[in-house]
């Protein structure tokens, strides 16, 4: 090889190393749901280490202040825990579509001293505790459906969230299907007006409280009852089956759901049909605008979520979620061709 | 020479003038943010007990009286030991133990209000509930003890505002207690006062002062936030009981702010904030006012003197 060619390869070298440093660093920004934070950290830097060009930054607000902050485009993308209401949608600048992520339970936890059976739950016995109806553990109404369990006459301490949140969202909602009292008097949002309890902040607080009152009940999410060891108890689903909550019975509620998925995946899965589906169950969605104004961001975005939907997917048993199933991801890959890149 | 010093007086002044208008931009920003809230509720806000954001009925009196409750509390337990601490380092404690006793209430200012809150959820909540437990059925009879051991609640939360609060207390307190001039203390031994008699005059000459510490740890109390919210039980309802799990308004605010989703729930938060700033201002004044006639009524006797510990208030 003469020198002069040499040279050349040499030349060559540094300009193609210079044109890749050269080359830009993608920012993308976005807010909201923590009840999704863990998995979606996760997911920004597994993919940063896959295309180093791609960095996506999530703030994990709350679900509501995602909504906001897409709504007045400081965002590029939200994500949220209850899908966005009419009004909502109608206040956004641009249409939103809504895309399904991964799925998450929330399980009634107790500390009853002395009690080691777990206890099983219908959807109207949970609603009369957390309504105040039901005040002592050994109320007929809990003994009924847990025949054989010693339960003492206790008073009955409940403990809930007192900041804002998706998981209130999810357990009100599936209180709400099964209790008329319920939805007419307390309703369903991310905080209510409690008609009894104490409030803890976050799922640490709510286990916290429940963990050092005996007598006490509360829900959290499944991942947060067995990190801290908490008993949690079964719940009926409307086949009538008292399911424990796992990876498998809350994936098997959303293939249930895949079945009649309206066209926007604004969907519920509280309380869905079927045989072994854990019945407090719900997706958690990221937001997108059809027509984002950058193009580049909404390419990138774009080849992000199908790489969360496939690839990604693995990473959620680990985290306490529950993949998508196949047919849900398969609608959502067609869905994701609507958003413009160009 | 002069313009200078002209310079340096406007320029000063122009400072303390931002301090005015900042006050004045918090206060007009909050309530044009409130204003569906404002002119929905109106004085009502003030006095209805429901917080309900699903029904989008919201009224602050509940709020109001767990922040008021809960740092008048904090002030009862905090003041006497705050000033106990404060004389016994400025008047009685050994040379050798004085830097140390000051390092350690500094360091107790600097304990993020977080590590606060947990050290409450883990140490103080449990310790409260064996309390709460141990209290005799005939003591239970009587409204200030009543309710379930749950621990968490508002004696949870004063006892953790009044840890917060001591050291800015005493702090100032102990300051204030060396303003007081030598020849205070001198004279009080020369007409054959005790060592007790001394001290007792050395208070009485920086009562002012003393006050002004005392507010400066009320005012402290009323915007604390995550460590109350940690362990007060956030529950909106007003009882008169130590035990009852209460709430407060920089609670709400920090606990609900985030996932408010409809915009007359957020103008009612942001009226909490404005609610809260109000109080917090009328607090000052009153405070201030008292300071004032102390030290008015004091003047024919001491007047030079009533000075530096206005001051430091």
């Amino acid at each position: 090889m003469s020198v002069r060619k040499l040279l050349a390869v040499i030349a060559g070298v540094t300009t193609l190393a210079t044109g890749v440093t050269a080359q830009q660093t993608l920012q993308i920004n976005g807010a909201g749901a923590t009840f999704p934070n863990p998995i979606y950290s996760k997911w920004f830097s597994e993919y940063n280490k896959l295309h180093p060009n791609v960095q996506i930054n999530y703030q994990s607000l709350g679900s509501g202040a995602g909504i906001r902050q897409l709504t007045n485009q400081t965002v590029f993308f939200g994500a949220t825990d209850g899908p966005m209401t009419a009004d909502q949608l109608l206040a956004a600048p641009g249409k939103v579509l809504h895309f399904p992520t991964v799925l998450g339970a929330v399980v009634p936890v107790y500390n009853i001293p002395g009690v080691t059976t777990p206890l099983k739950f219908t959807g109207a016995l949970l609603a009369d505790i957390f309504l105040g109806k039901v005040t002592k553990w050994n109320d007929p109404a809990i003994t009924k459906v847990n025949p054989g369990v010693n339960l003492p006459g206790t008073d009955i301490t409940v403990a809930h969230r007192s900041d804002g949140s998706g998981t209130t969202y999810i357990f009100m909602d599936f209180l709400a299907k099964l209790s008329p009292e319920w939805k007419q008097k307390v309703g369903v949002a991310t905080a209510v007006n409690w008609p009894t309890g104490v409030g803890g902040k976050g799922n640490e607080g709510v286990s916290g409280l429940v963990s050092q009152t005996p007598g006490s009940i509360g829900y959290v999410e499944l991942i947060y009852a067995l990190q801290n060891k908490v008993s949690y108890g079964s719940v009926q689903n409307m086949a009538g089956e008292f399911v424990t909550a796992s990876v498998e019975a809350v994936s098997l509620a959303a293939a249930e759901a895949a079945k009649s998925m309206p066209a926007d995946f604004r969907v519920s899965i509280t309380n869905a049909p079927g045989k072994g589906v854990y019945p407090i169950s719900s997706f958690t969605w990221l937001l997108l605008y059809e027509n984002p104004k950058d193009k580049a961001q909404a390419k990138a975005m774009v080849d992000f979520v199908k790489w969360a939907l496939s690839e990604g997917q693995k990473f959620a048993p680990d985290l306490g979620y529950a993949p998508l199933p196949e047919s849900v991801v398969k609608l959502e890959i067609a869905a994701l061709s609507k958003i413009k890149v160009s | 020479m002069r313009g200078r010093d002209l310079g340096f007086r406007l320029g000063t002044g122009a400072f303390a003038l931002v301090l005015i208008v900042i006050v004045v931009a918090i206060g007009v920003e909050l309530t044009r943010q409130s204003m569906l809230s404002i002119q929905k509720f109106g004085l009502t806000f003030w006095q209805t007990t429901t917080w309900d954001p699903v029904a989008g009925d919201f009224g602050a009196l509940p709020f109001i009286w767990g922040t008021l409750y809960s740092s008048v509390l904090a002030l009862l337990l905090a003041a006497p030991v705050s000033l106990g601490i404060a004389v016994f380092i400025s008047e009685l404690c050994p040379a050798a133990f004085k830097q140390p006793l000051i390092f350690l209430t500094e360091l107790l200012a600097a304990i993020p209000s977080i590590v606060y809150g947990l050290w409450g959820i883990f140490v103080l909540v449990p310790a409260v509930r064996q309390l709460q437990v141990l209290t005799p059925d005939w003591l239970r009879q009587v409204p200030l003890f009543s309710g379930p051991p749950l621990g968490v609640g508002m004696l949870s939360a004063g006892l953790i505002l009044a840890v917060m609060v001591i050291p800015f207390t005493s702090s100032v307190a102990r300051e204030v207690l060396r303003s007081v001039p030598v020849s205070q203390r001198e004279g009080a031994y020369a007409l054959g006062a005790t060592r007790f008699e001394a001290i007792r005059a050395a208070l009485f000459y920086a009562r002012t002062g003393i006050i002004g510490a005392i507010m400066l740890g009320f005012g402290r109390a009323l915007g604390e936030t995550m460590a109350v919210t940690m362990v007060i039980g956030n529950t909106p309802r007003i009882s008169t009981s130590l035990y009852a799990p209460q709430y407060t308004m920089a609670a709400v605010l920090a606990n609900e702010f985030t996932e408010a989703d409809t915009e007359l729930y957020t103008h009612a938060l942001i009226e909490i904030g404005l609610v809260l700033f109000i109080i917090t201002l009328i607090i000052n004044v009153l405070s201030r006012m008292l300071i004032w006639s102390m030290a008015r009524s004091a003047k024919p006797r001491t007047q030079p003197a009533a000075r530096p510990a206005a001051a430091v208030a």
